[in-house]
């Protein structure tokens, strides 16, 4: 159904896009929801494996003129290798001290970036406009096949971590989450899951932020690097069910159209009307549904049929 | 260099700082009492300072006078967020507890842009504007009255903490809650104070801030970053740990925007952050 929904509004370039959108978050949520969902490292500064896999793609195309396509590998490489060299210190730090420590890394990067005149400081980078077509991943009249490209990938990575969650990695990556300690005690070294998943996430980012670079054709701190993508991209996962599958799925096929329209309905006067409804929720979920949107369905669907049996799940 | 410059350089980093170690207090505060770290504390922050402004631009209340009642408003808005969120969160798990002030953080801030708008507002000629010539020196007022007005806060604090009966039954229940709550010391109040001790701390920062500093719906999230670094060097929970964390902050960050580059002032502060916490992986004076 999603492979044809283009036919419908392929001549609609607002759907489109929106729909490009969910998919591109969707894929963002996934990767946050490997080292966040799953291993239970809540990361506030993601935004930089993003950013730095648009930089990489853009600086590549940018500087020394290299096919998009080709860029990619480096592009999906580089944040992952950044985030094992991260990782190191980071992960001997626990809970508040980790979560502060993912916020000021990205935050320091990000001061860097906007100062770095290579990297187009604060003004940031134009891709250069090529003929278009799928050689240079640059379409320009017709963005329906931007729409297949974001939608093959969140396939790719949903299969993938589908396949993660029940292979030994991701029962590992739940204990870790669960009772470190015991992992431990086991004769496993949590740091070494914890890191895995960290370059997992990252490179999954990495190839979000080309998608993204070659979308928009631009890049500069503040649209991928920025504090806000840190959040926007926790933001997804958390609010559909931090550590399910669906649940960045469902989190960005909420939110992003939330989103949208809200600016819409507000005629795009910066006034946030998505944020305000996203923090809303997150803080209602905490309170009272920890466990997201896909709890809450859950719970529902469990008390109506199941009568109160636990619902079966794949967290 | 001369020593002008030496004096005036140290005034304007103990001013941050001193603002710095405030906010931390109060961030550490409600750590130390209840293990949350509040991440909305840098919308607080916001809060006061549009608070200051508002009293200004309407009434024509100097933020010298607004300051009691600015702190007032956010001990009263700290006990409304741990009634109404915090208090539902205590029970469950650390990720539930991040995301609760983290969706208030979100919430806060897209709030004050609806409200307010995304504009850049300032406290123009308040009492405290200006500066005073000792001989060679010219020394910023807004900076000397940002050091004495958040000393006075903090002994105050102190007091309270350290010398009541209220302060004893707040380091009793952050210490072992089941114990406190056996010799009679209501638990949960004591947590709310915590909110609101810590909330009223950031709205005299807000305050004495306003006299030298923007007012934007972001502007929290500086102030906040370096204020959960100082935390962390300081050891959570730690309140002597805060205050020299923020004070030494304010200096670091003065000293490499001066000598390397005002856009990149605050980058050593998060390298620092992250050697200590390798070192000491509690910070400076933190409890295991």
């Amino acid at each position: 159904m999603l492979v044809l929904l283009p036919l419908a509004i392929g001549d609609r370039p607002f759907e489109l896009r929106m729909a490009t959108l969910v998919f591109l978050f969707a894929t963002m949520g996934q990767a946050w929801n490997v080292i966040g969902g799953y291993g239970g490292q809540i990361s506030i500064g993601h935004g930089l494996y993003f950013g730095l896999g648009a930089y990489t793609s853009a600086l590549l195309s940018f500087r020394f003129g290299v096919n998009p396509w080709l860029g990619m590998p480096l592009a999906i490489l580089l944040p992952a290798v950044c985030a094992t060299i991260v990782g190191v210190p980071c992960f001997r730090l626990r809970g508040h001290y980790f979560v502060i420590a993912t916020l000021v890394v990205a935050e320091a990067v990000f001061q860097i970036f906007t100062v770095w005149d290579w990297v187009g400081g604060a003004i940031g980078i134009e891709i250069p406009v090529k003929r278009e077509g799928w050689q240079n991943f640059q379409f320009h009249r017709d963005k329906t096949p931007y729409y297949y490209l974001a939608l093959g990938l969140l396939v790719l990575v949903t299969g993938g971590i589908w396949w993660l969650s029940r292979s030994r990695l991701g029962f590992l990556l739940r204990a870790v989450r669960d009772d470190e300690e015991a992992l431990r005690s086991l004769g496993f070294s949590p740091q070494l899951y914890k890191s895995i998943a960290m370059a997992l996430s990252a490179a999954i980012l990495g190839a979000a932020g080309t998608f993204h670079a070659q979308y928009v054709l631009f890049v500069d701190p503040f649209s991928v690097l920025g504090l806000h993508i840190s959040v926007l991209i926790a933001l997804f996962a958390i609010l559909g069910g931090a550590g399910t599958l669906v649940g960045p799925i469902l989190g960005a096929a909420v939110l992003v159209p939330l989103s949208e329209y809200s600016r819409i309905a507000f005629s795009g006067s910066g006034r946030n009307v998505d944020l305000l409804i996203y923090g809303f929720l997150i803080m209602v979920i905490a309170a009272y549904q920890p466990d997201g949107l896909v709890g809450w369905y859950r719970r529902l669907v469990g008390s109506r049929h199941r009568k109160g049996a636990p619902a079966k799940g794949e967290t | 260099m001369s020593e002008q410059l030496i004096l005036q350089l140290v005034v304007s980093g103990l001013g941050m700082g001193f603002i710095f170690a405030l906010i931390a207090i109060g961030l550490t505060l409600i750590y130390g009492v209840m293990d949350v770290v509040n991440f909305a504390h840098g919308e607080f922050i916001m809060l006061g300072m549009y608070a200051t402004y508002l009293a200004y631009v309407t009434w024509g209340v100097d933020p010298v006078i607004s300051l009691p009642f600015v702190a007032a408003l956010m001990f009263c808005f700290g006990l409304v967020v741990y009634y109404l969120l915090i208090r539902r969160v205590l029970t469950g798990n650390m990720q539930s507890q991040i995301f609760a002030t983290f969706g208030l953080m979100v919430f806060l801030q897209a709030g004050a842009q609806f409200v307010m708008g995304a504009d850049y507002f300032a406290v123009r000629n308040s009492w405290l504007s200006g500066v005073v010539r000792l001989g060679e020196v010219v020394l910023p007022v807004p900076q000397i009255a940002a050091v004495v007005g958040a000393s006075i806060a903090t002994v105050l604090l102190y007091i309270i903490v350290f010398r009541t009966s209220v302060g004893r039954q707040l380091r009793a229940a952050s210490q072992d809650a089941q114990a406190a709550s056996t010799l009679g010391i209501n638990v949960s109040l004591m947590y709310a104070l915590a909110w609101g001790i810590g909330a009223a701390c950031v709205g005299v920062a807000a305050s004495l801030l306003s006299n030298f500093y923007y007012i934007f719906p972001r502007v929290g999230a500086v102030f906040v970053l370096l204020a959960y670094v100082a935390v962390a060097l300081g050891g959570f929970g730690s309140i002597h740990g805060a205050l020299l964390a923020g004070v030494l902050i304010g200096l670091l960050q003065v000293v490499v925007g001066f000598f390397v580059s005002s856009e990149l002032k605050y980058v050593p502060v998060y390298l620092l952050y992250l050697a200590v916490v390798l070192v000491r992986p509690r910070g400076l004076f933190g409890r295991s």
